[in-house]
């Protein structure tokens, strides 16, 4: 048996962000001894995604990205960070990984932390159109900086309006560009959200000055090398000197597939993060993992998952066996608005609407039955807390008084 | 400029200078182990939570009432607890002592 503690083994990361960096410092905490050498293809110092489109593209030049860890912790932890090396190849039989230089690394124990990429739809036209970028990278935001720089970004085109598209509409807006909206379906977030929240933020880009058009499935784009026009099915057109994409994500996970690991709408994993290979981990977006709480099988794109799979991986290659069962969490900042949401609404049946006092203050209360699935809060940090608390304790909630925002959150528990 | 002290779980006090920024990402930048400020700064994860040196309490000041509300979401609460991302380094809090919270 292998002794994870052995200062000689090593632990191979592939992909240093939210999940793997997290991974590797998580590993010196339990006490991995031994070498841990993380890959990633990204040359930046691994940095924060959810700043990307949100404070950092709406900062122009000023602001640099937010590192997730510095320079010096990585030396201190004695981590080895090989950045702008992608890995090519896993063979789990022979224990090592193979660099895209054709070098390659043995490992004892290996984590996939490869995450996702955004997905470039098939529309005709997309390849030769002008400044078109999605938003995942910093390259991909340096990208618009550079062409608005370049004197485009005075009209600009977001095809999809889900939480990244809208986030940077808001942060185009700031920026001072006539921002449009495409969404294919009848409403923004229809994917994550309740239709009340979508006629909120809708309302909240309409007052803000950008236009969303719902019902909009682009189905060309022509470029005359400066403007493109975007065409959607309805035979509407719009001009744009800037194209964001923002229609979601692809995990990746090829690699893993190619080496025989099972792969169910990301990378199957148990609840130690662990892959049908007993020496091989995968962790954050690329995972299909069980969820205790939801008692089911979920993928998701968070912050709070990569970090929380990270600890649990961490814990199970230095032998202590850790049961993955948070509750997710998430945040989106859209002008002075801030989302928090707690748990996972899918499959609910009943949302209750909470409103406070104050202006823009409020929560979406969403339930199967009797049993609270999640709350969506805007600007109302303390639905989100006490959302937690509920969830966490699984008190059961009485409806009614959750509905009268004069009876305090704290007491809305059934007696 | 500010000199900022920072007294780890292990018991270990280092002692930092920083000019502008958030707390939070001062530590974040150079190691100081127990503070991951996950969300990156803006008050959505209570990971970067610290307890003030009761003498310094009154110069780094109370916690906002959205931060007040998240830190309910920490463990080991006091009245000295702050969300060290939300506190701005600046001459005015040069020379305190922050415990992380574990
Ligand atoms: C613009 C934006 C805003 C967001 N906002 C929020 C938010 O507000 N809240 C929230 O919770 N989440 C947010 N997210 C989601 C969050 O950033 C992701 O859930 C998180 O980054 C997942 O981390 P990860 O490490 O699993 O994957 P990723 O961050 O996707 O990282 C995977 C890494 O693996 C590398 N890689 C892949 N394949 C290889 C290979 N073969 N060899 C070497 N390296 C490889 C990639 O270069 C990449 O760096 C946002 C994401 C984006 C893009
Ligand atoms: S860094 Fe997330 S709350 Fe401070």
């Amino acid at each position: 048996m292998d002794d994870p503690m052995k200062s000689q083994e090593v632990c191979a990361i592939i992909g240093a962000s939210h999940a793997g960096v997290n991974c590797a410092f998580a590993l010196r905490k339990e006490g991995w001894k031994g070498k841990i050498i993380m890959y990633d293809g990204d040359p930046e110092l691994p940095y924060h995604r959810p700043p990307l489109s949100k404070a950092y593209l709406s900062a122009g030049d000023i602001m640099g990205l937010t590192p997730l860890k510095s320079e010096a912790a990585y030396l201190k932890e004695d981590i080895v960070l090989r950045l702008g090396t992608r890995i090519n190849a896993i063979h789990p039989k022979r224990k090592e990984i193979i660099l895209e230089n054709g070098d390659s690394q043995a490992y004892h124990k290996l984590v996939i932390a490869t995450g996702a990429r955004p997905i470039i739809p098939r529309i005709p036209g997309i390849e030769t159109a002008t400044h078109l970028y999605p938003l995942r990278t910093a390259a991909h935001v340096n990208c618009i900086q550079e062409a608005i720089k370049s004197g485009a970004g005075k009209e600009v085109v977001i095809i999809g309006g889900g939480y990244i598209g809208l986030e940077t509409a808001a942060s185009l807006k700031k920026l001072g560009a006539n921002v449009k909206v495409l969404e294919r379906e009848e409403r923004i977030l229809a994917r994550v959200t309740a239709p009340v929240m979508s006629d909120f933020f809708h309302q909240l880009h309409t007052e803000n000055d950008v236009e969303v058009l719902t019902g909009k499935n682009v189905v060309s784009i022509e470029s005359n090398g400066n403007q493109n026009t975007v065409t959607c099915e309805d035979g509407s057109h719009y001009i744009a000197d800037l194209i964001i994409v923002g229609v979601g994500i692809k995990v990746n996970v090829e690699m893993a597939e190619k080496a025989g690991i099972k792969i169910k709408n990301g990378i199957l994993v148990d609840n130690s993060a662990r892959t049908n290979d007993k020496d091989i981990y995968a962790i954050g977006d690329c995972t299909y993992h069980f969820n205790t709480y939801y008692d089911r099988f979920v993928r998701l794109e968070s912050v709070q998952n990569a970090v929380d799979q990270a600890k649990i991986a961490a814990a199970a290659i230095c032998g202590k066996e850790a049961g993955y069962n948070a509750i997710p969490w998430f945040w989106s900042d859209q002008f002075d608005v801030k989302l928090q949401m707690v748990g996972l609404s899918e499959g609910y049946d009943e949302v209750i609407i909470r409103k406070e006092n104050t202006d823009n203050c409020f929560s979406l209360w969403y339930f199967i039955g009797d049993d609270l699935l999640s709350v969506d809060a805007v600007n109302n940090a303390k639905a989100y807390v006490w959302g937690t608390k509920f969830l966490k304790s699984r008190v059961p909630i009485d409806k009614e008084k959750l509905k009268d925002s004069t009876v305090d959150l704290k007491a809305i528990p059934k007696v | 400029m500010a000199k900022i002290t920072f007294i780890t779980n292990d018991g270990e006090k280092t002692t930092l200078e920083g000019t502008s920024g958030s707390v939070m990402s001062l530590a974040v930048e150079n190691g100081i182990s127990g503070i991951d400020g996950d969300c990156g700064g803006v008050c959505s994860c209570a990971t970067c939570h610290v307890h003030v040196a009761e003498e310094d309490m009154e110069r780094v000041g109370e916690a906002s009432e959205i931060e007040a509300v998240m830190l309910e979401l920490a463990d080991d609460v006091t009245e000295f607890s702050r969300l060290s991302c939300q506190i701005e380094i600046s001459e005015g809090i040069d020379g305190i002592v922050l415990t992380v919270a574990e």
